[in-house]
């Protein structure tokens, strides 16, 4: 094989894969984006309102929470996975939901993973709000509800963008999605591109396996999606930072 | 403003929604399998499941790993049936109870592999203790799996029957499948231990060639498939994994052994252990 | 004349420091009363204390008759009633019309009378037509024009206003004045407002304060302090300090 060869080879090969839409490409991708997706609109769910929590409600405990989502969101990944595969696995103390090696679990470690990081960037948006429009709405006459809706509508960009931030961090992640949904596919992939579509196979995990399978062009058609959707989203961010 | 909001929500109930569907139809029954990475990277696993799929109903998952994170996780029974080929370590967990109906399914022999121009002149050598003792003399680099596999296993096992313990900058533990470590040991022009399975399903995308298979003793390397203990996990589908295991030991299949590969690398990569 | 506001040996410290000192004041229903003085001499903290954001040191404060102790409730039921104007308006990141409705939401008024106050306050201080636009897009002098809209729209009792003028041309200045007169006469809003424009007091005030140092040393009609100050401080200071 001559100098680079493999590489050209490759990328001609992945462009095929994809403008054919390859079935068992498209299943990964679709894969990925469920389990991301599913796990960003969890972790939304629950860090918004924890950030306006912290930003508004002075609680005992409240400078721990902020320290703990301080160091969550440097969380290392693969230590994720493994906390979670270790509570999930049949032998631990979750054993019983019968959730290892499924979508589900993947979920979870990366609902884990990415809570801290929404939380975090929600949190400075909400400080970047200026004192004098709380003090507007005081003014105006609003009561506590209203300066938490208004700052809320203040933060908006921003609380997109932590949003945003969250689900590339997801789409990018591999170490724990590895060790707790098991890079799956059903019967018909193994061993190359098949017929056999992804059940706990992502585009980061398939590049994994794929690469040390020695497909490189797979792999690169993989890679290819995976930086094409991390770009969409950096790019939506982008858009929601300069709306600010 | 509210219309913004409207929008965001109508998008998050489209997402979890769609997410919803993802499992997978219900008439078919699951099998998990957890199973060595060389049993995945050649590909024959995968014929044999369609088969199995298509006579049982079945929907088989397979998680590939090394053979001892494939015991582990069947240890832990977040598998129903292992597929491994580490005898030592299947032994000890059989006798944990973990596992039951341990059946031989085929073998092979492990190869070492490594430049062509053989550096440390293993080909001349008489059995695999001997070979290894060579690149350890010469200081040739060797790359060893580091994953507590089935191969890494007899890696270990050969050392110590050349009673050598290796160490230094030549020796290096990559922790990765065999398919990752064949890769690695190809461009650091390296020697490494390999299932003859696995080295012949990536033989075109690598340099390395194999200096060293005549050791029937130190390098045979049998499969064995396993039940997970339904009850030390009741969960497990005990049946459905007997099925498997009696499916894998039908002459049909052990046929199908025998001939696979033959027509892609001229020679089958697994002998059958009942034919 | 009834009393709005009435103010008996105020004094309000700042990390050990008076800001001010001693202060004895009746603002009277109706009337449009200038607080006059150098920069940095407390009239700022004097407006924020009639609207609550300040709470005095020590004194007595007294809002249409009823002695103010500042719980949240009481707090919010005196800005339902009253307005404060910043010298740099906050602006809401949203539509104008957003912007002025706001005190008409937070108040629950109705679709139909919400549209029709805004259009009103919005054609009153010559912003008519821009209601879709973004409030951020507003220049300097429309931005405080909006922001008093968004404060007369929902007909306080009292409009207190720091500096209104201070960054504006003198088309924006003349237009403010003209509203600050026009709101008065038309509803009988009292005025308080703070301000260096000594031209300006003259054009549009009925009595002026002179707050010096954090005291208040003269309070007379705006045609006595004028002709015949009755203080030798506050004769210094509106011949000698030149303003804008």
């Amino acid at each position: 094989m001559g100098s680079f060869e493999f590489l050209l080879d490759g990328i001609v090969r992945a462009f095929e894969l994809i403008v054919t839409l390859n079935p068992y490409i498209l299943s990964i991708t679709g894969v990925s984006i469920k389990v991301s997706g599913t796990a960003t609109l969890l972790a939304a769910m629950t860090a918004i309102p924890l950030a306006f929590a912290l930003s508004f409600v002075q609680f005992r405990g409240r400078h721990a929470v902020i320290t703990l989502v301080n160091t969550g969101m440097g969380l290392p990944p693969v230590f994720v996975g493994l906390f979670v595969f270790v509570m999930l696995v049949p032998a631990g103390p979750l054993g019983f939901l019968n959730r290892i090696f499924t979508p589900e679990a993947m979920i979870i470690a990366q609902y884990i993973l990415i809570t801290p990081i929404i939380t975090g960037i929600t949190l400075s948006a909400i400080k970047a709000v200026p004192e004098p429009i709380i003090e507007t709405v005081y003014t105006l006459g609003g009561r506590e509800k209203d300066v938490v809706l208004t700052t809320l509508l203040e933060a908006r960009f921003g609380v997109i963008t932590a949003v945003l931030a969250g689900l590339g961090r997801a789409l990018a992640e591999v170490g724990a999605i590895l060790i707790v949904g098991g890079n799956i596919a059903y019967t018909g992939s193994v061993g190359g591109i098949g017929e056999g579509l992804s059940y706990t196979r992502t585009l980061t995990t398939a590049i994994t396996s794929e690469t040390s399978k020695g497909d490189i062009s797979t792999s690169i058609a993989l890679g290819i999606i995976l930086i094409a959707i991390y770009l969409f989203v950096n790019v939506a961010a982008g858009f929601f930072r300069r709306q600010d | 403003m509210k219309r913004f909001y409207i929008i965001v929500i109508l998008i998050l109930i489209s997402l979890i929604s769609g997410c919803l569907d993802s499992t997978p139809d219900n008439a078919t029954e699951e099998l998990r399998i957890s199973t060595t990475s060389s049993t995945c990277d050649t590909g024959i696993l995968d014929l044999l499941n369609k088969e199995f799929e298509n006579a049982n109903n079945a929907k088989i998952l397979t998680v590939c790993q090394g053979t001892g994170k494939a015991i582990a996780t069947g240890e832990m029974g977040a598998a129903d049936v292992v597929f491994v080929h580490a005898p030592a370590s299947e032994l000890t967990a059989v006798e944990k109870g973990s596992f039951i109906n341990r059946t031989y399914v085929m073998y092979n022999y492990f190869v070492i592999i490594g430049p062509g121009n053989d550096p440390a002149g293993i080909r001349a050598t008489e059995n695999a203790p001997e070979a290894l003792g060579m690149i350890a003399g010469k200081e040739q680099p060797f790359i060893s799996r580091g994953d507590d596999s089935g191969t890494h296993n007899k890696e270990k096992a050969i050392w110590m029957a050349a009673n050598i313990t290796p160490s230094g900058t030549w020796y290096q533990s990559v922790g990765k499948g065999m398919g990752d470590t064949i890769m690695t040991a190809d461009i650091r022009e390296a020697y490494t231990l390999s299932d003859r399975g696995t080295y012949l399903a990536m033989k075109d995308k690598t340099k390395l060639v194999i200096l060293f298979e005549t050791d029937k003793e130190y390098l045979f390397n049998p499969y064995h498939v396993m039940a997970v203990n339904p009850e030390k996990f009741p969960d497990v589908k005990y049946d459905m994994s007997m099925k498997y295991i009696n499916f894998l030991t039908s002459t049909e299949v052990q046929a199908i052994i025998r001939d696979y590969g033959k027509d892609k690398f001229d020679e089958p990569l697994f002998t059958p252990a009942l034919i | 004349m009834a009393e709005l506001f009435r103010i008996c040996n105020l004094t309000k410290t700042f990390a050990g420091k008076d800001v001010l000192k001693n202060i004895n004041l009746r603002i009277y229903r109706g009337e449009i009363f200038a607080l006059i003085g150098p920069s940095g001499t407390g009239k700022t903290t004097f407006l924020r204390i009639l609207n609550l954001f300040e709470k005095p040191t020590n004194g007595i404060f007294e809002f249409d008759g009823k002695p103010v102790n500042g719980t949240p409730l009481e707090k919010n039921r005196i800005r339902q009633r009253s307005s404060l104007l910043f010298q740099t308006p906050a602006v809401f990141n949203l539509s104008v019309f957003d912007n002025v409705a706001y005190g008409l939401k937070v108040r629950g008024f109705d679709k139909s009378t919400v549209e029709k106050k805004v259009k009103e306050a919005l054609g009153i201080v010559g912003l008519s037509g821009m209601e879709t636009q973004k409030a951020r897009t507003l220049s300097g002098g429309e931005a405080q024009r909006m922001a008093f809209a968004r404060a007369i729209v929902y007909g306080p009792e009292v409009l207190l206003l720091d500096e209104p003028t201070a960054n504006l041309d003198p088309y924006n200045v003349a237009k403010i004045e003209e509203l600050i007169r026009h709101i008065r006469d038309k509803c009988g809003t009292t005025i308080v407002i703070a301000t260096h424009n000594l031209p300006q007091v003259k054009r549009i005030a009925d009595r002026v304060g002179v707050l010096l140092e954090g005291k208040l040393i003269e309070v007379n009609s705006v045609g006595g302090i004028f002709t015949s100050p009755g203080d030798a401080r506050s004769a210094a200071f509106l011949k000698g300090e030149m303003v804008y």
